[in-house]
């Protein structure tokens, strides 16, 4: 791909078909379509158990024009890296000559919690694949349950806002940072309000030599508490306030990127975060005064990890 | 040519694996499994096979690499034990389900707790309602056969099941014993080329797998593989039989000693079958007629060669290397099963022995036995283990 | 309940035809329908990346409609229109 126009991206396969059965106004077809955008080799795809692999492959229908795999819930690195293997043991007797890109798609909770294990093992082992987070920041698929991604004081079914609670107590793991610490060719944070940027990102993982991962920030109406309209303006506000920057880390290099970029360059405002906690239902009952105090240790720590981004991409 | 060599069960299963040179191999190392991928690792690294050896993070992922690999198109084996199969247990009912025939072999181990090294079948037996075919061996010889005959059972177009090859851990993994091993050539020729059904590789066919369903398509996918499953019952006697064409040893659904005019026979899994035979003589010379048998192949369940063989008996003792505590041995409410098939049920007997290790000998099983004929045994008897 | 027949099933619950979930009709789930403005539309394609169901229509580069059979009524597609163009209407 030399040069990045809607016009050209329309004439990609459409690799995602209509009639998938996730919740109006979803994220995550749409974080996965752009994904998918990231090479015009055949892709082989395989997904973790959640949301989006139940939509996608409810009997006796398949919404993938692609081969798929699902297997189970901690384990789609494992499943990708399994195709992988198969790929390169096939090549090598000269049984397949194609260039295939393999990706596997997980909600947070197969990511961050349950399947980390088994990420980490595939990033560690150096398989040729891309492994897209698409985080909307709690186990949706069960019912809005609280996972290591859910931001803090967000309201869920298993981490309640009430008399005594303010939502969930802890901040989102990094675990982007993680998986640099693995020291994989390329790793991203990408939001799908910026198509460009989360294609661009995806072409490199698809291109890098080695393992890559990316984490989508997945906006989720249900779970957010938010008009199924909003989605993409809702992932725009949270690159805005810093909540989920974008930024890409190549070979160890660290680089914001779009309009991450331009917040640490003084060209676009930083927005704060009551901003983004005013827009979803799930952070309602932090707008009571009481809860004051968590909305100033959100602030807080989102501009320390914001500072250590920025020192870490030298801007 | 056939050749006679001095090798352990471990090594033995390595060995098959390394003259039917899979395109994949994906394990963890466990007890006392770990000298099969060990060997394995050696042939790998001395480009004594073209295999595609991944050391993954877990048994878990062990299993789900396995069956992605073989869905891709992969001809694929690995090998576990004990906690490592009870890790994989999420993946078996799934391998299975997606009808991938991947190759394992188990080292039957104790399953924790208490934890414990030692063989007896509580591994296996844990993972039996998973639907995967589940070969036994009673020494190394057979290991090593049943690791060639695997193959050509699962990946047979009308059966399309995972195939688990098990061999009692340390009795078998670690003894040296001698066997005859087949030629290399005759392996790849009787193991023959893998033809995977719809695989992921194939781009131009791009197909769907590992999908969900609602109940009106869940039951009928699982009577589809219980189809298969029966459908393995004649699979399995038509590959035993070629197989005795090629090296001239002979198995069958059961494997019977001295059965046929017996009036009490029992029935054992695994290593303990030679140790049995040796009981049977000694009975014999005591003057009971005694006989044995084991159901080398588990999954299917062989109730219909069971029924025949049973037939007659005064009394069935079903030997069991595993408790469903609260209720019996695993083997035994199978074996009554078999026998409702019969016009008169022989008094049936579940003995427990050999748990996490404990000593199964010729002079226990003799006297379990003897007190079964002179009708001083309990319906349940814990071998060696005074209550 | 109709049960399917064992043997009328692909083994291992694989499914053959790509794409087929196209004949699952999620139209049949919105309350409020998308309607577009040509007179106003510009072809920019913006609705189109980010409609999550692949029901915006392009022909020959241009915005040919919406396809009511799979559209859930999100409301994405008029939300982000820098026109102005598509108005959602009560079904």
């Amino acid at each position: 791909m030399t040069s990045l126009s809607l016009k050209d991206l329309t004439k990609m396969p459409v690799r995602l078909a209509s009639g998938h059965r996730l919740c109006a106004g979803c994220g995550e077809s749409i974080i996965a379509k752009q994904i998918l955008m990231g090479t015009e080799s055949p892709v082989i795809v395989s997904g973790s158990t959640g949301c989006f692999e139940v939509s996608t492959t409810i009997f006796p229908y398949t919404s993938w024009n692609t081969p798929y795999i699902h297997t189970a819930f901690g384990n789609g690195a494992a499943t990708c890296a399994g195709v992988e293997t198969a790929y390169v043991a096939l090549r090598k007797k000269g049984k397949i000559s194609e260039d295939i890109k393999f990706v596997n798609f997980a909600g947070d909770g197969a990511t961050y919690d349950i399947g980390l294990q088994a990420l980490s093992g595939a990033m560690e082992r150096g398989h040729k694949m891309m492994y897209v987070c698409l985080n909307n920041e709690a186990y949706m698929n069960t019912g809005i349950q609280r996972s290591s991604a859910t931001g803090m004081g967000a309201s869920t079914t298993t981490s309640w806002a009430g008399s005594m609670a303010s939502g969930k107590k802890e901040f989102p793991k990094d675990l982007t940072a993680i998986l640099v610490a693995h020291n994989i060719p390329y790793v991203a944070q990408v939001s799908p309000h910026n198509w460009r940027d989360t294609v661009t990102k995806a072409s490199k993982g698809f291109n890098a030599d080695g393992p890559s991962f990316i984490n989508a920030v997945s906006p989720c109406p249900r779970g957010w508490r938010f008009a199924s309209e909003d989605t993409i303006a809702m992932a725009k506000l949270a690159v805005e306030t810093c909540v989920w920057p974008l930024y890409e880390v190549v070979n160890g290099e660290y680089a914001l990127t779009a309009e991450s970029a331009r917040i640490a360059d003084g060209k676009a405002e930083k927005k704060p975060v009551l901003d983004w906690i005013k827009a979803q239902g799930r952070f309602k009952h932090l707008l009571q005064d009481r809860w004051e105090p968590v909305i100033e240790s959100i602030q807080g720590e989102v501009d320390r990890r914001w500072e250590k981004l920025i020192k870490l991409s030298d801007f | 040519m056939e050749m006679d060599i001095a090798i352990n069960g471990d090594n033995a299963v390595a060995l098959a694996w390394k003259q039917i040179d899979p395109d994949v191999c994906a394990a963890y190392p466990i007890t006392p499994q770990t000298i099969i991928v060990e060997k394995f690792a050696e042939y790998v690294a001395n480009g004594e096979v073209t295999t595609e050896f991944v050391c993954v993070e877990s048994e878990h992922s062990a299993l789900t690499l396995c069956t992605a690999s073989e869905s891709a198109g992969a001809r694929t084996f690995t090998a576990t034990a004990s906690q490592g199969l009870a890790y994989m247990w999420e993946m078996l009912p799934i391998t299975a389900a997606m009808r991938t025939p991947l190759i394992m072999a188990v080292a039957n181990r104790a399953v924790s707790g208490p934890i414990n090294i030692n063989n007896d079948h509580g591994d296996a037996m844990s993972a039996r309602d998973c639907g995967w075919i589940m070969l036994f061996s009673e020494n190394v010889q057979q290991a090593y056969d049943m690791s060639i005959i695997a193959p050509r059972i699962a990946e047979h177009p009308d059966i399309q099941l995972p195939c688990m090859v098990n061999l009692d851990g340390f009795i078998l993994t670690h003894a040296i014993e001698r066997m005859t091993m087949v030629d290399t050539a005759d392996v790849r020729k009787f193991v023959g080329e893998f033809k995977p059904l719809y695989p992921l590789l194939d781009i131009k066919h791009p197909v769907s797998h590992g999908n969900m369903d609602g109940p009106d398509f869940y039951y009928p996918h699982k009577v589809q593989s219980a189809m298969a499953m029966e459908k393995a019952v004649e699979v399995c006697e038509q590959v035993f039989a070629e197989f005795k064409e090629l090296t001239g040893r002979e198995y069958h659904l059961i494997d019977e000693y001295r059965c046929d005019d017996a009036e009490y026979v029992a029935v054992v899994l695994g290593s303990s079958f030679g140790t049995m035979k040796a009981t049977v003589d000694e009975l014999r010379e005591a003057g009971i007629k005694a006989g044995c048998l084991m159901p080398r192949v588990f999954r299917p369940w062989p109730a219909d060669a069971l029924a025949k063989a049973l037939a007659g008996k005064k009394g069935v003792v079903v030997f069991d290397k595993h408790l469903s505590i609260g209720a019996y041995g695993p083997m035994f409410p199978e074996v009554a099963a078999a026998c409702t098939e019969l016009d008169k049920l022989p008094k049936m007997f579940n003995v427990i022995y050999g748990l996490g290790g404990a000593d199964a000998t010729v002079a226990g099983f003799k006297k379990v036995m003897t007190d079964v004929v002179n009708g001083d045994a309990p319906k349940i008897t814990y071998l060696g283990v005074k209550i | 309940m109709v049960m399917a027949n064992p043997n009328d099933l692909v083994v291992g619950g694989r499914i053959l035809k790509p794409g087929s979930s196209e004949q699952f009709y999620t139209g049949d789930w919105r309350s409020f329908v998308p309607v577009v403005d040509q007179d106003k539309c510009i072809d920019c394609m913006t609705c189109w990346i980010y409609c999550p169901d692949n029901s915006i229509v392009f022909r020959d580069n241009k915005m040919s409609g919406i396809k009511l059979t799979h559209c859930k009524g999100c409301g994405i597609c008029s939300k982000v229109c820098p026109k102005k163009a598509i108005t959602m209407k009560e079904e």
